[in-house]
C-alpha cells in the first residue's frame, strides 16, 4: 500500500496541481518561459554542445556568457561532456519539474548530463543502495542523522572537495555547515531549506472578524479563547502520516522548546546532554497540549482531540478554506496543500501564515527550519563538479526562478529574494538571511533513528489520543540508545 | 475444457450438476441470490467509489465524499489526463515496461516450480520431504530481507560474473525466485491430488518422469498452472519493490507502478490523480483475469479422476 | 533502450529458457536405467532449489546472523536484540495483534470465498460474478489504500463526512466513529482490508476445486436426498479439502508478513501494529539493523506451526 508517506517536511516544495485547463495551460506556459530564458541565455555564445572547444578553457560551455558566474567555480573541474551525474532524491514528478530546469545551467556550461531520479521510498531505498554497492552518485538526504548512519555505517560517503567548502563557508552560515558535518569532516552542503515556525490562517477571516495577529504566545491563547466563543474551534491540526504518524507534533514540541529554553538548551535536548524527560521538555510538552490537547481549542472541521491522530497532515489545514478553524502551525510547504486556486496572500487571500509567537521574551525571536543535504558517492569530477554547483549563489538564484508557483527557500545567502516566488517563500528566505534570527534544525532529524524516527512520533501520537506527559517522555527517553 | 484426461470419456452433453450447484440450488436460492448480491455489493462498493473519485475535479474530492457525486455530478477528465500525458516519460513506456518485465517473471517461476512440484510429488529421492518442507517454508521470508544481500550480489558477482544490476535480468530472476516457494507448494499439492495409479501405470508401461511429466501431469495441471499464472502475473504487475530495488536504479526498467506511485504527488495529496492511475494500471490485470478464466471454471485438475 | 530492444530481450530471455530447458528434458530423458532416475530428479529439482537457497535461503541466514548484531551491524550484542522484543510492553500487544491477524484473516477470507464460490456456481453471471469478488486482488496497494481512505476517514458527525463508512453511520442517524482509532476494534478493521484483498484468492482456487468434484459423487449423495446445507457439509467441504487447507496455508503466510496495510492505515499506532511492520519499521524507517533482524527472525519462528500442520497433512494424505 502506500509508499512512503514519509517525513515530507524537507521536501521540496510542490509546483502546485492545477486542476483547470486553463491553469496548467499557463502553469506550462510559465515552465516553458523559464526553461526557454535559460535556453536562450545558454545558445547566445556559442553553439552550444557537440563540436565545443570553441573559445579558451577546457570546457566548451564555459566560455559562455551566462556561465560567468560559475566559471570561477568550474574550471578546475574541466570538460565534462559525455558524463553524467546520477542524483536521487524524494522528489517527483510533477514537482521535480523546477529541480531538472535548474540543472540546465550546469549541462550547458559544463557539457555533463543529470540524470534525475525521484523515489517516494527514498529513504529506505537510498540505504539499500548504498549498503548493497548500488549508490547514486548523488543523494539529497533530508536528516543530518540520516547522514551521520550513512557515513558511520558505510564509509561509502565521499568528503566534500574544496570547491564546495569554499561555497559553504561563502554562502551558508556556519549552523548550516555544521548539519553536514560528521566526526569533523564535512561531507554534504545543503540544498534547501524550509521554515517550520508558521501558523497558518485566513487573512480574509482574521479582517472579518477584527482579529489581529498575536505577538506573543498569551496574546495568541487570548485570540483563540475569543475565536471560540464565537463557537469555532480556533485550532486544526493532523498529525497523521503513515508510518510516520506523528511528526507534525515533534515538530510542535521543538518550535516550543527553542522558544522557551532558547538554542542552547535545545542544543543540549537533540543532543541528549539533558534527559528527554527533562521537567523543562515536560513543561515545553504541557504548553503543546495547553493548545493542541485543550478540547476548547481543537480540532476544527475533523472533530475532537483525538481527531488529530487519525487526520493526515496533509489535510490538517484544509479546515481554515471554509472557516470551520481559525489557525494551523505547519511550515512553509504547507502551501502546497491548499487546492489549486486558493489565494495564498497577506492582503485578503484565503490563506497566509504568521510566525509562531514567542513564549519568552528573553530568547529573542527563533526559527526552527529543516532543509536537504547533497551527499556524494562517487569520487569523480562530474560529481564534485555538480555538487559545487549546487553549493553555488548562481544555483540558488537558478531554482528560484525556476519554481514560479513557489515553494522554494534556501538559507543560502546570495539567494536574492525577488527571484523566489511566493510571499510566504520570500518571508522565509528573509528569516533564514537575517543574521540576528535564531535558526535551528529540526530535532527529530538530529537525533538518532531510533528516537527520532521513532519513539518519538510513537509516543506523541499516543499523547494526543490521551497517554500522559510524563508517561509520553519517559518511553521517549528509554529508548534513547545507549552508545 | 481443452484438456482432457486419458481415462476419462469425454463427459456426456447434458451437464450433471456438480456439488456446489445442488448445495446452491438447494439453498433456497432467493436467500442464497440475496447473499451473493451482498457479499458481491460489499466488495464492490470501495472500488466504486474510488472509481467516482477519479472523475470528480481536486477541491470535490478532498471536501466531500464520493456518494455526493450523485446528488452533484461534476465530471472531468483532468485526472486522467494527467496520468496520461503529466509525465516527462511516456505512459506507454511504463506500460512496456510493466509488461516486459511481467511476462518472463510469470513464465520462468511456474515452469520451474512445476517440475519441482512434480519432483516432490511423484518421484523418490532421499531427503525428498524435508527438502520440500525447507522449500515450502521459505515461503515467510520477506522480500525485504534479501533486497541487500541479493543486490550486493548482483552489483557485484562472485566467480568474475559480469555486473548485472540494471537490466531486465535481475529483475526476472528476483521475481522468479520469491514466486517459487509459493508456486512450488501450491502445484505440488494439487498434483498431489492426482491419483497415483494413473502414474504407476505408465511406469509400468515404460515411461519415464519426463514423458510422463509432458504427457500426463502437464495436461491435468493446466487450469492449476492457469490459475496460478494468474496470481503471480499480478503479483508482479503490481509490484513495485523488486523492481525498485533489483533494476539498480535504472530509471529504462520502471514498471507502471513506478509511475502509479508518484501519481498522489512527493506530498500525497493528489488522491484524484492517483485514483485514475489506479484505474488505468488495472485494465490489464483484468482482462488477463477474464481471459485466462475460461482454463479453469472446469476445475484445477481438469475434470479429473479423483477417489 | 528502445520498444524493440526491450521485447526483443524478453523475447530472447524466454526463447532461451525455453530452449534451455527442451534440451535438458530431452537429454534427461534419453539417460536410462538408475542413473537415468538420478539425472531426472536433478534436472526438475534443482534449478528451483538452487535459486531458492540463493535468493532465499541465504538472506535469511544472514539475517539470523545479523540478528545477534547491534543497531548499525557493527558489533555483536548476543541475545539482547531479543530481550528487547521480549522485555518492551508493547510486543506483546504487538504479538497479540499478529495472532488475531494471523487467525482471523484466512479463517474469513477462505469461508466468504468458499461460500461465494458456491452461491455463484453455475449461475448465469459466473464469470462476472468473479471478476467483481477477484477486483480487489487486481487493484495495486497504492491505489487500495486510497480506496480504503474513502471508507475508514473520520471527522465528528457535524462535519462533511468523505468516508463511507461513518456517512452510513450518520445516515441511520448514528454518531461517526472512530474505525482506525478506537481500540480493539481498529485492528479488526485493518483485517477487514486484509480479507477483501484474499477473498479473491480463495474464491478463485476454491471455485475451480469445487468444479472438479466427481459428479458421481454428488449424484450418488444426490440419490440418497442429500442437498442444501448437507450436501455442502458433507459433500462439497471434504471433497475440496486439500484445497482448503492450501488456501488457508496461503493466506496465513501472506497475512504474517503483511505490513503495508498497516503502514498506511495507522502507521502501527493506537496499538495496532503487528510483527511484519514492526520488522519493516525497525530496519527502514529507524534504521535498527539488528532489532529488525530479530524481529524478521520471530516471523520465521512463527511459521512453524503453519508448517507443522502441513506436514501433519501430508502424512495423512499418504496413509490413505
Amino acid at each position: 500500500m502506500r509508499d512512503a508517506e514519509n517525513r515530507i517536511w524537507s521536501r521540496e516544495g510542490a509546483v502546485r496541481m492545477r486542476s483547470t485547463k486553463a491553469r496548467r495551460g499557463a502553469a506550462a506556459f510559465a515552465i516553458v518561459v523559464s526553461a526557454s530564458i535559460v535556453l536562450a541565455a545558454c545558445g547566445g555564445s556559442s553553439g552550444g554542445g557537440g563540436g565545443g572547444g570553441s573559445a579558451g578553457g577546457k570546457a566548451p560551455g564555459l566560455a559562455k556568457a551566462e556561465c560567468a558566474p560559475i566559471k570561477s567555480v568550474m574550471t578546475e573541474y574541466g570538460d565534462l561532456s559525455g558524463k553524467h551525474v546520477k542524483v536521487y532524491t524524494s522528489v517527483v514528478a510533477p514537482e521535480d519539474v523546477p529541480q531538472k530546469n535548474s540543472y540546465k545551467l550546469f549541462e550547458s556550461c559544463t557539457g555533463a548530463t543529470v540524470d534525475y531520479e525521484g523515489s517516494k521510498e527514498f529513504e529506505a531505498q537510498l540505504v539499500v543502495r548504498v549498503k548493497s554497492g548500488n549508490p547514486p552518485d548523488i543523494a539529497y538526504i533530508p536528516q543530518p542523522g540520516l547522514l551521520k548512519t550513512l557515513v558511520q555505517t558505510t564509509g561509502k560517503v565521499i568528503e566534500a572537495p574544496k570547491s564546495v567548502v569554499d561555497n559553504v563557508d561563502k554562502w551558508f552560515g556556519e549552523d548550516w555547515k555544521k548539519y553536514g558535518t560528521v566526526d569533523g569532516k564535512f561531507y554534504a552542503p545543503p540544498l534547501d531549506a524550509n521554515v517550520k515556525s508558521f501558523v497558518w490562517y485566513s487573512p480574509k477571516m482574521f479582517a472579518d472578524n477584527g482579529w489581529t495577529i498575536p505577538t506573543t504566545w498569551d496574546e495568541m491563547l487570548t485570540l483563540s479563547d475569543t475565536i471560540a466563543a464565537t463557537g469555532i474551534k480556533p485550532w486544526c491540526a493532523g498529525i497523521g502520516s503513515g508510518e510516520a504518524t506523528g511528526w507534525p507534533a515533534t515538530d510542535w514540541l521543538e518550535d516550543v522548546m527553542l522558544r522557551d529554553n532558547g538554542p542552547d538548551v535545545y542544543d543540549q535536548w537533540v543532543a541528549h546532554e539533558i534527559p528527554f524527560n527533562d521537567p523543562k521538555v515536560a513543561a515545553a510538552l504541557d504548553r503543546v497540549g495547553g493548545i493542541l490537547k485543550n478540547p476548547k481549542y481543537v480540532n476544527g472541521g475533523f472533530g475532537d482531540v483525538k481527531s488529530i491522530a487519525t487526520t493526515t497532515f496533509q489535510d490538517g489545514g484544509l479546515p481554515i478554506l471554509d472557516g470551520k478553524c481559525a489557525m494551523h502551525r505547519q511550515a512553509s510547504f504547507y502551501a502546497a496543500n491548499f487546492p489549486a486556486g486558493t489565494k495564498i496572500a497577506e492582503d485578503g487571500g484565503d490563506v497566509f501564515a504568521f510566525y509562531l509567537p514567542v513564549t519568552n521574551a528573553d530568547q529573542g525571536k527563533p526559527v526552527l527550519g529543516a532543509g536537504n543535504f547533497i551527499a556524494a558517492f562517487r569520487d569523480a569530477p562530474e560529481v564534485q563538479a555538480f555538487q559545487t554547483y549546487l553549493s553555488t549563489d548562481t544555483w540558488a538564484n537558478e531554482k528560484g526562478k525556476a519554481t514560479p508557483n513557489g515553494g522554494f527557500v534556501s538559507a543560502n545567502k546570495g539567494l536574492d529574494v525577488t527571484n523566489v516566488a511566493s510571499a510566504i517563500d520570500q518571508e522565509s528566505v528573509k528569516i533564514l538571511q537575517d543574521p540576528n534570527a535564531v535558526f535551528r534544525f529540526d530535532g527529530s532529524d538530529l537525533m538518532p533513528g531510533a528516537v527520532g524516527a521513532g519513539s518519538e512520533w510513537k509516543e506523541l501520537t499516543a499523547w494526543i489520543t490521551g497517554e500522559s506527559t510524563k508517561d509520553a517522555l519517559s518511553k521517549i527517553e528509554d529508548s534513547w540508545p545507549a552508545s | 475444457m481443452t484438456t482432457t484426461t486419458p481415462e476419462v470419456p469425454a463427459t456426456a452433453t447434458a451437464p450433471v450438476p456438480t456439488a456446489a450447484s445442488v448445495a446452491h440450488q438447494k439453498l433456497t436460492s432467493p436467500w442464497a441470490s440475496f447473499a451473493a448480491i451482498i457479499i458481491a455489493t460489499l466488495w464492490t462498493i470501495p472500488t466504486i467509489g474510488l472509481f467516482i473519485s477519479s472523475f470528480r475535479p481536486e477541491e470535490d474530492v478532498k471536501t466531500s465524499g464520493w456518494w455526493t457525486w450523485f446528488s452533484s455530478p461534476n465530471v472531468t477528465l483532468e485526472n486522467y489526463h494527467e496520468v496520461l500525458t503529466g509525465s516527462d516519460t511516456k505512459l506507454a513506456t511504463y506500460f512496456v515496461n510493466s509488461i516486459v518485465i511481467t511476462i518472463p517473471s510469470v513464465l520462468i517461476p511456474i515452469t520451474l516450480a512445476t517440475l519441482a512440484a512434480y519432483a516432490f510429488a511423484w518421484m523418490k529421492f532421499p531427503g525428498r520431504d524435508f527438502l520440500f518442507v525447507a522449500v515450502f517454508a521459505m515461503q515467510i521470508v520477506p522480500i525485504q530481507v534479501t533486497m541487500i544481500p541479493l543486490l550486493k550480489l548482483y552489483v557485484d558477482p562472485p566467480f568474475g560474473l559480469p555486473q548485472l544490476a540494471g537490466k531486465f535480468w535481475t529483475i526476472w530472476l528476483s521475481h522468479s525466485i520469491f514466486a517459487l516457494p509459493l508456486a512450488i507448494y501450491l502445484l505440488h499439492n494439487f498434483m498431489k491430488e492426482v491419483p497415483g495409479e494413473l502414474i504407476e501405470a505408465a511406469r509400468v508401461d515404460g515411461a519415464g518422469h519426463v514423458r510422463i511429466f509432458t504427457k500426463i501431469m502437464l495436461p491435468l495441471m493446466a487450469p492449476a498452472i492457469a490459475a496460478f499464472g494468474i496470481f503471480q502475473f499480478l503479483w508482479v504487475w503490481n509490484d513495485l519493490l523488486v523492481a525498485l530495488v533489483f533494476g539498480g536504479g535504472n530509471l529504462d526498467l520502471s514498471p507502471l507502478t513506478v509511475r502509479l506511485a508518484e501519481l498522489s504527488g512527493t506530498r500525497d495529496n493528489d488522491w484524484q490523480i492517483l485514483s485514475a492511475g489506479a484505474f488505468v494500471s488495472l485494465i490489464v490485470p483484468l482482462v488477463v483475469f477474464l481471459s485466462l478464466q475460461r482454463y479453469f471454471v472446469r476445475g484445477l485438475l481438469a475434470g479429473s479422476v479423483k477417489g | 533502450m528502445s520498444v524493440p530492444y526491450k521485447f526483443g530481450q524478453m523475447f530472447i530471455a524466454i526463447g532461451a529458457f525455453v530452449a534451455v530447458m527442451g534440451v535438458v528434458l530431452f537429454l534427461a530423458d534419453r539417460v536410462r536405467s538408475r542413473k537415468g532416475e538420478v539425472v531426472q530428479t536433478v534436472v526438475f529439482v534443482l534449478p528451483a532449489t538452487l535459486m531458492i537457497a540463493f535468493g532465499l535461503l541465504y538472506p535469511g541466514l544472514r539475517t539470523i546472523y545479523e540478528s545477534f548484531k547491534d543497531a548499525s551491524a557493527q558489533k555483536f550484542v548476543g541475545f539482547d536484540n531479543y530481550k528487547t522484543i521480549f522485555t518492551s510492553e508493547d510486543q506483546i500487544t504487538v504479538l497479540r495483534n499478529t495472532a488475531i491477524w494471523v487467525i482471523v484473516t484466512p479463517v474469513l477470507a477462505t469461508l466468504i470465498g468458499l461460500v461465494y464460490a458456491v452461491l455463484i456456481d453455475k449461475a448465469k453471471i459466473e464469470k462476472f460474478a468473479k471478476a467483481l469478488i477477484f477486483l480487489p486482488m487486481a487493484i495495486s496497494l497504492v491505489g487500495a489504500s486510497l480506496i480504503w481512505k474513502f471508507v475508514y476517514d473520520y471527522k465528528a458527525t457535524e462535519n462533511q463526512q468523505i468516508g463511507l463508512a461513518n456517512q452510513v453511520l450518520k445516515w441511520l442517524g448514528l454518531d461517526t466513529y472512530r474505525f482506525l482509532l478506537t481500540e480493539p476494534w481498529n485492528t479488526i478493521f485493518l483485517i477487514v482490508i486484509m480479507i477483501w484483498v484474499q477473498a479473491g484468492f480463495a474464491m478463485t482456487v476454491l471455485s475451480a476445486s469445487i468444479k472438479a468434484i466427481p459428479d458421481d459423487i454428488v449424484e450418488a449423495a444426490r440419490l440418497d436426498g442429500v442437498s442444501g446445507m448437507r450436501m455442502f457439509r458433507y459433500i462439497t467441504v471434504p471433497s475440496i479439502r486439500p484445497s482448503l487447507i492450501v488456501v488457508l496455508t496461503t493466506i496465513s503466510i501472506a497475512t504474517l508478513k503483511v505490513f503495508d496495510i498497516v503502514r498506511t492505515a495507522t502507521g502501527g499506532n493506537f496499538n495496532t501494529s503487528v510483527l511484519a511492520y514492526e520488522f519493516y519499521r525497525q530496519s527502514f524507517v529507524s534504521f535498527n539493523n539488528g532489532l529488525g533482524a530479530a524481529l524478521a527472525v520471530m516471523l520465521f519462528i512463527l511459521v512453524t506451526p503453519i508448517v507443522v500442520y502441513n506436514i501433519r497433512q501430508m502424512r495423512k494424505l499418504e496413509a490413505r
